[in-house]
């Protein structure tokens, strides 16, 4: 946690991106804001259908081509605005810059070619690897594949990726996304599809890389635990909207939000007591999106204010930014 | 600096913002009726998605009204039987016989629309019989996947499937009398096994869906498992498949008559009209291109439509469709 | 709450999968459950906890008959069952939900006719007008809106399709239903909603739920009792409290301290000292011994060598460890 600087390496500003659907443009993101310092791990927490994937995706500029446009906002890395890049500069920064990790490990491998086939792809065309001798880049996989904790990475380099299990498979991902040296890593659910104990492995693994390399993190989770654990600060969206920001402690000792507060009562506590009542209705249609406020229609404390106005974030204090007119506590 | 990416971008977002400003606000679906008629708007919406399946659609549309409509439609109907008219014998194509006629002195397109008729009937029948018979016996196979009844099918199948379909064809047309419904005979044997697989192909990846295991758990009848959870999936790739089959079958029936084992004389098929046509080439090539290009012309139609109902069908990603 | 009376009786329950042949010729088999004895009351909820390939759903499929057991019985109000042997009024006491619920429902139904088909077969409702009627209300007991019964199953969110499903498995009227992870692929607020009308109905109905999931916090609010499964067998069982107070097996302990929570009070529930190390093994190749010892921080000689037998630690709690055969409840430092 020591190393967050000051320096800014990632900045969404009020970032609006629609679908085009069969009736029309679907508003997926509705003015997203999202900082990433230099060193930091960010967390992007939300319910399935909220935009996570899609910001990130923008990031990289991997929405599908033609299904989409972009209405407002700019993306910054570095001071440099992805979105008005060329392709050319737009592919530098995927291939040296960003590294991204999905939720589902086997799909970001190819079934044809062996582990080492395509990590020795990887460090080929890296920066740190170019002009290298085979035997050094070699000696670069067999060190990033033992870097994750794999033991025998001889053995693991000769493997398809069909006799790895789905941990191993996500340690793989992970060892291909820091082999070469990247300033950004975003990691998009990396352990969901993981058993708990081997999503434990794999989070710990992940977080001790990130901070051995002084790499940024950009984690999406719909778990708040998982976020708790992982990240310095936690990001909450809600139908296209960062509802809430703040260092991650401060989230879960002062929750302001109603829907993180909706959220953080509906997750079932290791310590009993039962289970709340959920939050009442579901995520709106994108297509016709409330006016104001996208959460006044599931709030309990929507005023007609929220109805008519949409809420923009605003700091109270303490680094704590949350969009909502009538904060549970300030 | 606008780069390209910057431009076109740009451009879409013009696009949207008008579109946007233009769309109502409020979508409203409250019953069965209105949904059913959204549902077809979607299917249409899809279906229309490409422009070559509407061109499809229509050529569909044309053909089969002028085969419904051939009496009234044709310049001269009575040409399409046996008629000989020697003083206007191979005439080229002019005002009074828009695609020429040929050495009988017939109309080529009253022939032409007339051989519609029998090229739609051929599909048809054809379809009619091997299209139940394939789906019930993949059905039953795909059911009683891994057990005897499954191997007894689709080894017979896969029989058939072996034997090259236009020489078991014209083996069967040659073996009994050469007309048209022994030709249809011929088409229909060589053709449920192709429904049958893809039948089967569906139906033993579906046995394992949830939905069929609960009902199976529930106690409902094989009946109802095999005809109203597994059935319903198979129906999209069979119309698709049907619909671009319709084509393969009319240019069959033409390769048929083409050879003497269809339709037969005076009976106009386009089969025969080429082959008839073709000892007059090039001379007198209105004979033969005038005919060959109306069976290009439905097969790609069918083609295209097929193509549209497949996209129609397809359940693919609701968010870019 | 629960009753003394056993609905559902697990007697040294075998499911066995043939996996082709070994090196050697012999046959090999995956041993998806391997000896499973468990007593399930009426009205109780009973969470079966486990990780991928640990048998849990096996269990559930070879209950509800859709294998037939290799080894062992399975009683159901005392009377045996099998995948063949199952009378009409059994199929209507027992229902499963499923985890994937866009696999569960039939694309090309309507809501109407997917909940009607268990009325029709178990002939409740003699007329198609008073199925329809029983419809409305098994819609009203999932608290969703009647016009849904006209809405097709791909135009409704995730969690609705769930609630659509549970109405399809009351729709006999059960009195034994096995949830099979009924809300793993849903959102936390969907799932605390599904859970809290689930227990209502439990609660009103005098259910008896088998609840499988992987969420060992979810259990700890919903469950009566816990057991822990661990490559086809029970490694821990016990009420739930005691569970979360006291795990003792090592493999609980782990998957205690592998969850992340949102608080401290419950971070200090935490066993902190066993870390989560290894994966688990093929259940094709079953390690001799306890099967946990690869992973087991506290692994001693005895461990590698012999399978521990389950032993009754207290009323209702009982572990498959050989650390507690010693009499230390409590495990030492790890080695």
């Amino acid at each position: 946690m020591s190393n967050i600087s000051k320096d800014v390496i990632l900045q969404i500003k009020n970032l609006k991106l629609w679908f085009k659907v069969y009736q029309g443009y679907s508003k997926v993101l509705d003015g997203v804001n999202l900082t990433v310092h230099q060193g930091e791990k960010v967390g992007i927490v939300g319910e399935a259908g909220c935009g996570k994937t899609t910001t990130v995706k923008s990031i990289l500029g991997i929405v599908p081509e033609g299904q989409y446009v972009i209405p407002e906002g700019e993306i910054l890395y570095k001071g440099k605005d992805v979105l008005k890049m060329s392709d050319r500069d737009l592919g530098q920064v995927r291939s040296k810059e960003i590294s991204m990790i999905y939720q589902e490990p086997s799909a970001a491998l190819n079934p044809v070619f062996t582990i080492g086939q395509q990590m020795m792809e990887v460090v080929k065309n890296s920066a740190q690897g170019k002009g290298k001798s085979k035997a050094e880049q070699k000696q670069m996989v067999l060190d990033a594949i033992r870097d994750v904790f794999i033991p025998d990475p001889e053995r693991i380099f000769t493997y398809y990726p069909i006799q790895l299990s789905g941990g191993m498979k996500q340690r793989i991902c992970i060892a291909m996304a820091i082999m070469t040296q990247r300033d950004l890593m975003i990691a998009d659910e990396p352990g969901t599809a993981l058993d708990v104990t081997i999503q434990d492995q794999v989070h710990k693994t992940l977080n001790r890389l990130v901070e051995e390399r002084n790499m940024s993190l950009i984690m999406i989770t719909h778990s708040l635990g998982v976020a708790r654990e992982i990240t310095d600060s936690i990001n909450v969206m809600y139908a296209g909207t960062v509802v809430e920001s703040a260092p991650t402690e401060e989230v879960f000792r002062h929750t302001l939000h109603p829907y993180t507060v909706g959220l953080m009562e509906a997750v079932p506590r290791l310590s009993g007591g039962g289970i709340q009542a959920g939050i009442y209705g579901s995520i709106p249609d994108y297509l016709y999106p409330p006016k104001g406020c996208r959460f006044a229609p599931r709030c309990p404390h929507a005023t007609e204010a929220c109805r008519e106005e949409k809420p923009l974030l605003k700091d109270v204090g303490g680094g704590h930014l949350v969009a909502c007119f009538h904060p549970k506590e300030v | 600096m606008t780069t390209m990416r910057a431009r076109k971008q740009a451009r879409e977002l013009q696009r949207a913002l008008s579109y946007e400003a233009k769309r109502p606000t409020v979508r409203v679906v409250s019953n069965p009726k209105e949904m059913r008629r959204e549902n077809a708007k979607k299917a249409w919406h899809r279906f229309s998605r490409n422009k070559l399946s509407v061109v499809g659609l229509a050529i569909v549309i044309l053909v089969i009204l002028a085969a419904v409509f051939a009496q009234y439609i044709a310049p001269y109907p009575e040409h399409a039987g046996a008629y000989t008219d020697f003083a206007n014998s191979t005439k080229a194509p002019c005002a009074q016989f828009l695609l020429g006629t040929d050495n009988m002195g017939r109309d080529i397109l009253s022939r032409i629309i007339f051989s519609f008729q029998g090229a739609l009937k051929m599909a048809i029948l054809v379809l009619v019989i091997a299209v139940p018979v394939g789906t019930c016996l993949g059905l039953l196979a795909g059911y009683m996947n891994g057990t005897w009844v499954d191997t007894l099918i689709m080894r017979i199948a896969d029989i058939f499937l072996s034997v090259p379909a236009l020489l078991l064809a014209l083996a069967v047309a040659s073996i009994l009398e050469p007309n048209l419904t022994n030709s249809m005979l011929a088409i229909t044997i060589m053709w449920w096994p192709w429904y049958t697989r893809l039948v089967y192909g569906v139906a033993t990846s579906c046995k394992n869906e949830y939905y069929v295991v609960s009902a199976q758990l529930t106690g409902a009848s094989k009946g109802h498992i095999i005809f109203k959870e597994i059935l319903p999936n198979c129906l999209s790739p069979i119309l698709t498949k049907m619909s671009l089959d319709v084509g393969w079958v009319i240019l069959m029936g033409a390769t048929l008559s083409y050879v003497g084992l269809g339709e037969q004389p005076p009976i106009p098929s386009l089969g025969q009209m080429v082959s008839d046509g073709a000892r007059y080439m090039p001379d007198q090539w209105w004979m033969t291109i005038f005919p060959c290009l109306a069976i290009i012309i439905i097969i790609m139609g069918f083609n295209f439509m097929g193509d549209g109902i497949g996209d129609m069908l397809s359940k693919g990603d609701s968010k870019y469709e | 709450m629960p009753q003394d009376d056993v609905i559902l009786q697990l007697n040294h329950l075998k499911q066995y999968f043939p996996a082709g042949k070994g090196k050697d010729g012999q046959k090999l088999f995956v041993k998806a459950v391997d000896d499973v004895s468990l007593d399930v009351h009426r009205g109780e909820v009973i969470g079966l906890v486990g990780e991928s390939g640990s048998g849990k759903s096996t269990i559930a499929y070879s209950i509800i008959g859709m294998y037939e057991p290799t080894d062992g019985e399975i009683l159901f109000e005392g009377q045996k069952i099998g995948r063949k042997h199952r009378s009409m009024q059994m199929k209507k006491d027992m229902q499963i939900v499923f985890q994937d619920p866009g696999s569960s429902l039939n694309p090309h139904q309507s809501i109407a006719e997917i909940l009607e088909l268990p009325l029709k077969v178990h002939k409740i409702g003699k007329t198609h007008a008073e199925r329809m009627e029983r419809v409305k209300e098994l819609l009203t007991m999932v608290e969703l809106p009647e016009h849904y019964m006209y809405k097709s199953p791909a135009s409704i969110g995730g969690g609705e399709k769930q609630m659509v499903a549970i109405a399809r498995a009351l729709a006999t009227d059960p009195k034994f239903i096995i949830l099979d992870e009924p809300t793993s692929a849903l959102d936390v607020s969907i799932q605390a909603k599904i859970i809290n009308m689930l227990l209502k109905l439990q609660r009103e109905k005098n259910l008896t739920y088998l609840f499988i999931t992987h969420d060992l916090s979810l259990m700890r609010n919903i469950a009566h009792r816990v057991a822990i499964l661990y490559l086809g067998k029970i490694a821990e069982i016990a009420p739930a409290d005691t569970f979360f107070q006291r795990p003792e097996h090592p493999y609980t302990q782990m998957l205690i301290s592998s969850i992340p929570v949102v608080s401290e009070e419950e971070e200090a529930l935490k066993p902190a000292k066993v870390e989560s190390t290894g994966e688990i093994p093929s259940p094709v190749n079953i390690p001799p011994g306890c099967s946990f010892h690869l992973r087991c921080p506290y692994v001693m000689d005895q461990c590698k060598a012999e399978d521990p037998a389950m032993i009754p630690l207290e009323p209702g709690h009982q572990v498959r460890c050989h650390l507690c055969q010693a009499g230390r409840t409590t495990p030492a430092e790890p080695n």
